[in-house]
């Protein structure tokens, strides 16, 4: 069903090649008039992987995010998104990338005037040519995905704070991105929530092959979707299950500290790092 | 006294950004009336939002000052014996300044405070962000709905305004002044030029986007939270009714000298 090949977004040769990032920082620096928020972050993200972003409140992870959809632009530096120079388009260039991709932002961000079914389907209805009964069955479709579909005519004031994010999940995944941003998906959940989260965040990319950029400092979420992978069983249920080797390691880790990436790895790199202030985050 | 100067110094950029980026926001504006994506849906809303919402209070502002013009007038008017005259002065006033002018202040306070705390609970909430994520440009689909809904309804408004104003005065006119019906409206028909007519009809164009426009550049430029959704209201309703007043003097003076 998605088969948008990264050339599809008019990639540059260099970026065109199988695995090519599809998102690439290098050298990004900003600042708040005197407040520096990113120094010289470099990192690349490829095709179907996933990129976890760990820090501190503050060091500046949703920035990053930001900086990635083009709603905010850096001092210096180049990035690529989807094969195009983000820092260099203006608004109504950015919108044609932004339609490849999804964003879940920290507390939802719903429309609090549109029904559950409205938010999820409003680039849809709103963005595209797309019939309404077919605009209907995706918004029933992705609704289902995340175990929602009950609550379609709610408004997000009826629904608790989980499922406020699964549906901010429901709607960034409703036109099918190739880039999903997650940003702390799971800040101020409780643990149990938190985890029916992350599985959509699981299924997400490996049954939707999205790529996925997460920013947390909620380490156990991080390394959940680090670890597990979801498949469709024959009977066309979702099973989630411990992933193998090769799975995790197309998981990055990316701690930022102080604006400035202070650790890129996996997530047994991660583990064994012998770094004071990692060992000091991760206990 | 050097920290006067810097605390002066700052304040004035401060100004003037607030202006640059207001008229910034205009000129965004004008672009994007005129270019693809429209979103008329979000127009009609807004007209029955602004329009309808608003025919309540505007209603009633026009008819008691109406009433109440003539009470007083009637009362200075008998001084000279031109009690009769009621109706000119009436007329005179509601089309001419008072119709355009409580409507416009009348607007700004309704629909000017619920734009700038809308669009400010939507920024402090992430929800502009959201849009602009999901590829829509929020200045087309939350601004120029908007503003096309003032610049149409603000009119509308004012010439009704301005009927049940001089409906006021005559019920006034009629039973405590004892003028008859017939002496009221030929007074304010006498009392009346085309040019007033058009004076009165063309100055709620500008005000209706002035209104509009500061309540959507307040609103967007909301920050901290909350508090800041509060502050965001109350600066939208004092500065579009200041600039209210600013513009229909500018504009009253430009139509002065192409009229007379």
């Amino acid at each position: 069903m998605r088969a948008k090949s990264l050339a599809e977004f008019g990639l540059p040769v260099e970026l065109a090649e199988a695995h090519a990032p599809v998102v690439l920082f290098d050298k990004v620096n900003l600042a708040f008039d005197d407040k520096v928020i990113l120094t010289d972050v470099t990192f690349s993200v490829r095709a179907g992987h996933t990129k976890i972003f760990l820090g501190a409140s503050g060091a500046g992870k949703s920035t990053i995010l930001k900086l990635m959809l083009g709603l905010l632009k850096p001092d210096s530096g180049t990035i690529w998104v989807l094969g195009h120079r983000v820092d260099l388009m203006d608004e109504a260039q950015l919108m044609r990338v932004r339609h490849h991709m999804g964003m879940v932002f920290q507390e939802g961000a719903l429309f609090d005037s549109l029904t559950v079914g409205e938010n999820v389907g409003y680039k849809l209805y709103e963005e595209t040519q797309m019939d309404l009964a077919d605009v209907r069955a995706r918004v029933d479709e992705v609704l289902g995905f995340v175990g929602l579909l009950q609550y379609i005519d709610k408004l997000p004031s009826a629904l608790s704070g989980g499922q406020r994010r699964r549906v901010a999940i429901a709607r960034a995944m409703a036109a099918r991105p190739t880039l999903l941003l997650y940003d702390e998906a799971t800040t101020g959940l409780d643990p149990m929530t938190a985890l029916t989260v992350d599985a959509e965040v699981v299924k997400l990319r490996d049954l939707e092959q999205a790529t996925s950029i997460l920013v947390t400092h909620q380490l156990r979420d991080a390394f959940y979707v680090a670890t597990h992978q979801a498949r469709r069983t024959p009977a066309g249920d979702i099973e989630l299950f411990e992933a193998g080797e090769a799975k995790v390691e197309e998981a990055d880790f990316v701690m930022i500290r102080e604006g400035r990436v202070a650790f890129e790895g996996s997530a047994a790199d991660l583990r064994n790092s012998n770094d004071p202030y990692l060992q000091t985050f991760l206990s | 006294m050097n920290a006067v100067r810097i605390w002066a110094i700052e304040a004035v950029k401060k100004g003037l950004l607030e202006v640059q980026e207001y008229f910034r926001l205009c000129f965004t504006v004008v672009g994007a009336t005129f270019s693809r994506p429209f979103y008329p849906r979000d127009l009609f809303e807004q007209i029955d939002v602004i329009g309808l919402g608003s025919l309540t209070v505007v209603l009633l502002t026009g008819f008691f000052t109406g009433a109440v013009m003539a009470l007083q007038s009637g009362m200075t008017l008998d001084q000279f014996g031109a009690r009769p005259f009621v109706g000119r002065l009436i007329s005179a006033s509601m089309i001419k300044e008072l119709g355009p002018v409580l409507t416009a202040l009348m607007l700004a306070g309704r629909v000017g405070s619920g734009i700038a705390a809308e669009l400010g609970s939507m920024v402090v909430t992430e929800q502009i962000s959201a849009l602009r994520a999901l590829g829509t440009d929020p200045i087309r689909k939350l601004v120029v709905p908007r503003v096309l809904a003032g610049f149409i309804m603000c009119p509308i408004l004012t010439v009704v305004s301005d009927t049940v104003g001089m409906l006021g005065g005559w019920i006034v006119a009629l039973t405590q002044l004892r003028v008859s019906s017939g002496v009221y409206w030929h007074a304010v028909v006498e009392g009346l030029f085309i040019e007033d007519v058009w004076m009165g009809l063309i100055k709620p164009f500008f005000l209706g986007v002035v209104i509009v426009t500061i309540g959507c550049h307040v609103g967007l430029r909301t920050s901290g939270g909350t508090q800041g959704v509060g502050r965001a209201t109350t600066n939208a309703v004092v500065a579009a009714s200041v600039v209210v007043l600013i513009v229909d003097f500018f504009v009253t003076r430009l139509l002065i000298s192409i009229f007379f």
